[in-house]
């Protein structure tokens, strides 16, 4: 017999749904429509492409095009900040705890003191001392040296982050050397009035002013975020297309008062949690946050042994299948030993070597920078994660026999409950350290005059100034040394058709064959419990065939007697 | 049909010594240990013929089907009393290695006489004994363990247990996959080749009965013999 609740609720259930169904049908057309906005949904005004799908409600509450304190010319950016700041009076102290404005992160459980404002990478190596350039990815204005002052909220710039025009861009803070000034001319110029009554929440386009080009260029850095994902097709991720989800950047990174879930600084390897109790807002960055721990919905066998692999497998091994896909490449060999060539009339030049996916040149060389080697379509480097990252850090001794030293090292093993097999891009780099006492160092690269290597193309001279500037010893000499970064891979998730099969892994040759340690069916097999298992059923086989043979012959034998 | 006896003591009757359940069970599980050792077999990387996919697929389904088709065997058994012909018999048994090893080569007539009551010679119930309660469960047991990994996945630090695990179940499916291949091979060593396979479709083999079984079944369970 029936359960007489089930049956109850089940009746009120498809009541309810001839109601909504009937209701729906009933509406003015205007109203029908509406009803298809999620109210996820951001709405900016006056804008025609398709609002993304981000973590807030859409304030639609109010029309920024309407404040009077926005409808006046503005003389710079911080005259925007401070008209931002007479209505959102919070902003300003909720940003400045943020990292993109400190550019500072201590980490809870190494301790290590990280941020670009610290930290030696294996790209353009550090931001450093040469904030007048790099600062340009600072939401602020006017970081070019020590002198900045992160205590003056109109420093901040609000509107790199808020504004829905697509028409601003930043400046260097500081005067380059003419190597590089020609990278900046022919700007027009933005108007900030419109940009001002334009804003909203951050799109795709503006995360990806900055986390797009880490690294110096559309999709140098990370692999999987370039520019790519402003409107990815569906294959390509199946979140943030405008044809999935249409996820903005702040969908999965949540955020409460300017603060963000999900820093590469911090990661953890394994969500257990998944989405928390009914209600609970978990502020975090992870898959499992929205799909939980037992992600798999196929038919019920194939979904349970999907789900069987949740404990020691990240999502993002099997549902992003290669990185950089997107027709955008990413660098996967640096070598700045080749820096500083220079061509007959003593000037740096490039040397456009690589087509892209997309059509567009990408350098193979650069006077400023060295050699480029490119990937496009990559197939991640797979490895066991426990989520915490250990970095070389400036003061931080290595071994140089020891290469390639790792930038940012790791562990993680099958024993470990906190570590799962997760993919990485794997960035090499043959960069400059300091020979004398076996650290990373500061270059200073940006600048207008003799030493900074962005025009000078001397080393030595580039590394005294960019550590003598910081108050570090340099014994003088410089060697290069083979660096390695690691990159965790977790944008460009595939639509569920162009997740990895069973094969892709378990097999003798597989993805992972390389990560050893552990055994996996289909790939692993014990080495003499399976020569012995053949040999018996060899033996066996032979044996009875031998039985047989002697059977016949003796029967022979007994006949022609 | 009642016949005429012509002499007191055991004689000669073709009876159904394999019922319908039975047989159904014998063919039924052969059938799904071909599945389950290719398939098995392939998810080890013996071979490639199967997709890793299809593979646990198949694999899985044919086990499930296999353990239910024993947990019915396994009541069978003990309501038709049927398990009383794997206890453990001694005599004979060299008797029945002697006959396999040498007499039939010979020619010399099998050792054993079929009873109704005892329907396998000593080292066949040995066989079968080892095989329903050694090889058998060996799979079975490691086979639910596996396939209920993410229920203990947390449970056990390292990875020690799923290697047990593995390679209890991959050893007893080379001890299974050899016991196949003998088992196939002594269905041919009865009077003809085929004869022992007909018996196992059929259900009727020529054994000895003594007078009151024979007047038994003929009375009361006239389809069991002819």
């Amino acid at each position: 017999m029936k359960n007489p609740v089930n049956w109850v609720t089940n009746g009120l259930r498809t009541a309810a749904w001839i109601a909504a169904a009937c209701a729906v049908l009933c509406l003015p057309p205007s109203l029908a429509e509406a009803t298809d906005i999620s109210p996820f949904e951001t709405m900016i005004s006056g804008q025609t492409k398709v609002p993304q799908v981000s973590d807030k409600k859409p304030g639609a509450t109010a029309d920024h095009s309407k404040f009077e304190a926005l409808q006046k010319p503005f003389e710079n950016g911080s005259e925007v900040t401070k008209a931002c700041l007479t209505c959102h009076n919070e902003a300003g102290h909720q940003f400045m705890k943020s990292i993109h404005w400190t550019w500072e992160y201590d980490n809870p459980d190494t301790g290590q003191k990280l941020g670009k404002k610290r930290l030696v990478n294996n790209f353009c190596t550090n931001a450093r001392g040469n904030e007048g350039m790099c600062a340009q990815c600072h939401a602020g204005y006017g970081w070019k040296d020590e002198t900045f002052d992160f205590t003056n909220q109109e420093n901040i710039d609000c509107v790199v982050c808020h504004d829905g025009t697509g028409t601003y861009y930043k400046m260097p803070n500081s005067k380059g050397n003419s190597a590089c000034t020609v990278m900046f001319e022919g700007k027009k110029p933005i108007d900030l009035t419109k940009v001002a009554q334009s804003v909203g929440m951050p799109s795709r386009a503006n995360c990806g002013t900055c986390h797009f080009n880490g690294g110096g260029g559309d999709g140098v850095k990370h692999g999987d975020l370039d520019s790519s994902l402003k409107a990815p097709p569906h294959e390509l991720d199946v979140h943030m297309s405008p044809d999935g989800g249409n996820f903005s950047c702040n969908a999965c990174h949540v955020s409460d008062k300017h603060q963000w879930a999900g820093s590469r600084y911090h990661i953890n390897a394994r969500d257990t949690l998944g989405t928390g109790k009914p209600g609970m807002r978990r502020d975090v960055a992870s898959c499992e946050s929205c799909h939980g721990v037992e992600p798999h919905e196929h038919p019920a066998l194939k979904a349970f042994y999907l789900n069987s692999h949740t404990d020691k497998v990240a999502c993002q091994t099997c549902h992003i299948p290669t990185f950089a896909r997107g027709g955008v490449a990413t660098i996967v060999n640096w070598d700045w030993t080749t820096a500083g060539k220079v061509d007959d009339k003593g000037l740096g030049y490039k040397i456009e070597g690589y087509i892209q996916a997309n059509g567009h040149e990408r350098p193979t060389y650069k006077s400023i920078k060295g050699s480029f080697e490119y990937g496009e379509n990559v197939v991640p480097t797979y490895r066991w994660f426990d989520g915490q990252m250990e970095y070389t850090t400036i003061d931080r001794k290595f071994d140089p026999a020891a290469q390639p030293i790792d930038i940012n090292g790791f562990k993680g093993a099958y024993d470990d409950p906190k570590s799962r097999i997760w993919p990485f891009k794997k960035m090499h780099t043959t960069q400059p350290y300091d020979k004398g006492n076996n650290t990373l160092v500061y270059m200073h690269l940006w600048g207008d005059d003799d030493k900074a290597f962005w025009g000078n193309y001397d080393f030595d001279k580039a590394i005294a100034e960019g550590m003598q500037k910081n108050e570090l010893p340099y014994s003088g000499e410089h060697g290069f040394v083979e660096t390695l970064s690691w990159w965790p891979i977790t944008h460009m998730v595939a639509p569920k058709e162009g997740a990895l099969g069973c094969q892709d892994c378990h097999a003798r040759d597989g993805r992972l064959a390389g990560l050893t340690g552990f055994y996996m069916p289909g790939r692993d097999s014990f080495g003499w419990l399976d020569m012995l298992g053949y040999a018996a059923f060899a033996l066996t086989f032979g044996g009875v065939a031998l039985h047989g043979f002697l059977r016949f012959v003796m029967k022979r034998r007994k006949g022609s007697n | 049909m009642a016949t005429e006896r012509t002499h007191s003591g055991p004689y000669k009757r073709a009876v159904r010594i394999y019922s319908r359940y039975e047989r159904f069970w014998h063919w039924s599980q052969a059938l799904l240990i071909a599945i389950l050792a290719f398939s098995g077999f392939g998810l080890h990387g013996t071979h490639s013929l199967m997709s890793f996919e299809t593979a646990v697929g198949v694999h899985t389904i044919a086990a499930i089907v296999l353990i239910v088709l024993w947990i019915f065997t396994t009541f069978w058994h003990f309501t038709t009393g049927q398990w009383r012909q794997y206890l453990p018999q001694r005599a004979g048994l060299f008797d029945v290695i002697r006959f396999y090893a040498y007499g039939i080569l010979m020619g010399s007539p099998h050792p054993y006489h079929k009873t109704l009551r005892r329907k396998q010679n000593a080292l066949q119930s040995l066989a079968y004994l080892t095989f329903m309660v050694i090889i058998g469960p060996a799979l079975w047991s490691t086979g639910i363990v596996y396939l209920a990994y993410p229920l203990w996945s947390d449970l056990v630090t390292g990875q020690w247990f799923f290697v047990l695990v593995v390679f209890v179940h991959t050893a007893a499916a080379f001890l299974m996959v050899t016991f196949v291949v003998i088992h196939v091979y002594m269905t041919t060593t009865g009077k003809t080749l085929t004869h022992y396979i007909k018996t196992m479709i059929t259900g009727y083999e020529t054994v000895e009965l003594s007078e009151i079984e024979e007047k038994y079944l003929e009375e009361t369970q006239p389809d069991m013999i002819r």
